[in-house]
């Protein structure tokens, strides 16, 4: 989602220079009786934006507070960093957590990010546009799909009394245990979260794709350029400021992976093999009632989720991309 | 039409079939070998069987009959007596039915109240200019970047008394950040002169957003509501946390129950007096359908919106 950046583009394009400018020579008191239309018709949508966005940024502070749910917020009393223990001390199950959210989201930066771009190459060299339009209204489909109907058709699919295991077993072969192993839980969420998002994917890719100037590809093979130099030198390039853009992104909530998904499936592989720290705040807050511990928990991963898309940003910039903000 | 504009509009005509065959052909005008083409093919179609599969399989199920769904030992491929005996007995009232109910009102009253804020915010924002726009959209963007988290945002929906109230599954999602940039950047491509035109006439802002930019823009307001109403049809997880009175669940909320952690469903037997109850199976896969419906009846519908509307709003220059 390159949002930020183009909102600035578009931001400068349509509008026409001289209004503006004579605007901002007004006082902010005629310029307020000129708009107050604008700002009346802004102001449901922007309250409810202050109201469930900024303002629960407060609630942080029980992360620093002894909460309990019957004392409230301003009466619960203060503990400094008390609640940061379990962070500190390095403790067993925060470190379970910790570590199961680190793999997975390696492995979905290395093994699922790929995949619609491989996909949106393969769809856009179709040369039957008809064919291409097909593919894609099918593959963007289960994109629609709640998690709850996606892990219901897996274990449809693969669960032991699932479609493979009856078709294994007039073959005469027992199959492995795939739904409910804790040891190939990893696998498992990984293929669910390709097969729901993939199709979705391509769409960004597709369309920067679409934009590359088909005359470079001319010259390229002018020059004597075969499909796949041509893939490397022209195609690649095109796509490289998307591909960062996205990357960026999905660093900001690499912390955040797939907890719906992940609690659907909780019962089924056990907290050891499931647990990462959106379902261990959630476990530990509202499940067992450890507010402050969890509320602690929840505050240090969104930190690092802004301090790793500060980070990517500047890495971006020293590469001379324009990554998602200036 | 005179010889030359003929002969002028031919070479037009032509260059534009080759600028799609190019374009077709990927990287470069060197066709694919046959072997490569092969290998394309068997993929996607391999790509849209694993995609289509399940979704015959479970349609299937929640029509076949007891005798065949043990006789398959689970999923059917294909039905062969079908019977609706499991939808009639969904729908014969109780957990299933209330909780379609609940589902359909969060989504029809969230859908249009989202639809009605988005597109006010994204109008005011796509005024240029206009006093104050400018923190409000940083604010905007803002939310793109950073959430709240799970413990504070659980919070103030206690704080403000909305637990356990269908409220609890709107109020809080009724903005979504892309959303209003999706809708803002199609109103900024608009063409401003219509908007000029309009003031000359003695429109106000809000005449001008309903008779002018609200016509031009149905494409995108079909796409965004589809987005909206798919939120809040799928959502399962602000139920869980915010409504613990089980009468309340929406429908996936009842699907985690019955399908997921695999709960057996009570029919109310005495509805469907004389039949034999149809398999559990069976009323599982057609609560699944159930849900499923609505996506993909409006699915076809809004499909051919979605680049218009999403690559507006995001790769754009």
């Amino acid at each position: 989602m390159a949002l930020p950046a183009t909102a600035e583009t578009a931001d400068s394009a349509p509008s026409p220079p001289s209004p503006p400018a004579a605007r901002r020579r007004r006082t902010w008191r005629t310029r307020l009786r000129h708009d107050w239309m604008l700002l009346a018709l802004a102001a449901p949508g922007a309250a409810v934006v202050v109201l469930f966005h900024y303002v629960p940024l407060l609630g942080n502070v029980i992360a620093f507070k002894a909460y309990q749910p019957y004392l409230g917020i301003t009466s619960a009393p203060w503990v400094g960093l008390d609640n940061f223990r379990v962070i500190v001390t390095w403790d067993p199950a925060f470190r379970n957590a910790l570590l199961n959210t680190v793999i997975i989201a390696l492995i979905q930066v290395i093994f699922v990010f790929p995949v619609p771009i491989a996909l949106a190459l393969v769809l856009n060299s179709l040369t039957s546009e008809r064919i291409k339009r097909v593919v894609q209204s099918v593959l963007y489909l289960p994109h629609f799909m709640s998690w709850v109907i996606v892990v219901a058709i897996f274990q449809q699919m693969l669960g032991g009394s699932g479609l493979l295991h009856t078709w294994l077993r007039t073959k005469g072969i027992e199959g492995p245990d795939i739904i409910g192993n804790p040891d190939m839980f990893k696998e498992l969420i990984t293929a669910q979260v390709i097969w729901k998002d993939t199709g979705w994917g391509t769409i960004l890719f597709l369309a920067a794709l679409s934009r590359i100037d088909l005359s470079l590809y001319e010259a390229a093979a002018a020059d004597g350029a075969s499909r796949m130099r041509q893939l490397w030198h022209v195609t690649l390039p095109g796509l490289r400021s998307v591909i960062v853009l996205l990357l960026i992104l999905k660093l900001g909530d690499v912390l955040t992976v797939g907890f719906e998904q992940i609690l659907l499936q909780q019962n089924a592989v056990g907290v050891d093999a499931s647990e990462v720290l959106d379902t261990y705040v959630y476990n530990n807050s509202v499940i067992a009632g450890n507010w402050g511990a969890s509320a602690a928990v929840g505050l240090v991963k969104g930190v690092i989720g802004v301090g790793l898309v500060l980070t990517a940003n500047k890495i971006a910039h020293m590469f001379g991309e324009r990554g998602v903000y200036q | 039409m005179s010889a030359s504009s003929v002969a002028n509009k031919r070479p037009a005509v032509i260059s534009r079939a080759a600028g799609r065959r190019y374009r077709a052909a990927g990287p470069g005008s060197t066709p694919a070998s046959i072997p490569a083409r092969a290998a394309k093919g068997l993929l996607l179609l391999i790509a849209c069987a694993v995609v289509v599969m399940p979704f015959i399989a479970v349609v299937s199920t929640s029509l076949a009959d007891d005798r065949q769904v043990s006789q398959a030992g689970g999923l059917v491929l294909w039905p062969e007596r079908p019977s609706f005996d499991a939808y009639r007995a969904i729908f014969a009232g109780g957990v299933v039915s209330r909780a379609l109910l609940v589902s359909v009102g969060i989504t029809v009253v969230g859908t249009l109240l989202s639809l009605a804020c988005t597109t006010l915010l994204a109008y005011a924002l796509s005024r240029p200019g206009s006093f104050g726009s400018k923190p409000l959209l940083m604010m905007v963007l803002f939310t793109l970047l950073f959430t709240p988290g799970m413990i504070p945002s659980y919070l103030m929906v206690k704080e403000l008394h909305l637990l356990n109230s269908y409220w609890a599954l709107i109020v809080p999602a009724l903005i979504n950040g892309f959303n209003v940039v999706v809708m803002r950047s199609f109103f900024l491509d608009l063409p401003q002169e219509l908007l000029d035109a309009a003031r000359i006439d003695g429109a106000g802002e809000w005449q001008m957003l309903r008779r002018v930019v609200m016509p031009l823009s149905k494409a995108v307001i079909a796409v965004v509501g589809l987005f909206y109403a798919v939120a809040y049809w799928n959502n399962y997880f602000s139920a869980l946390l915010y409504i613990s009175d089980a009468t309340k669940w929406p429908v996936q909320l009842v699907l985690r129950t019955y399908v997921v952690d695999g709960s057996t469903i009570g029919v109310d037997s005495s509805q469907i007096t004389g039949v034999i109850p149809p398999p559990q199976q069976s009323l599982q896969m057609a609560i699944l359908v159930v849900s499923l419906l609505p996506i993909v009846v409006l699915y076809p519908f809004l499909q051919r919106h979605f680049a218009k509307g999403i690559l507006i709003g995001a790769v754009k220059g």
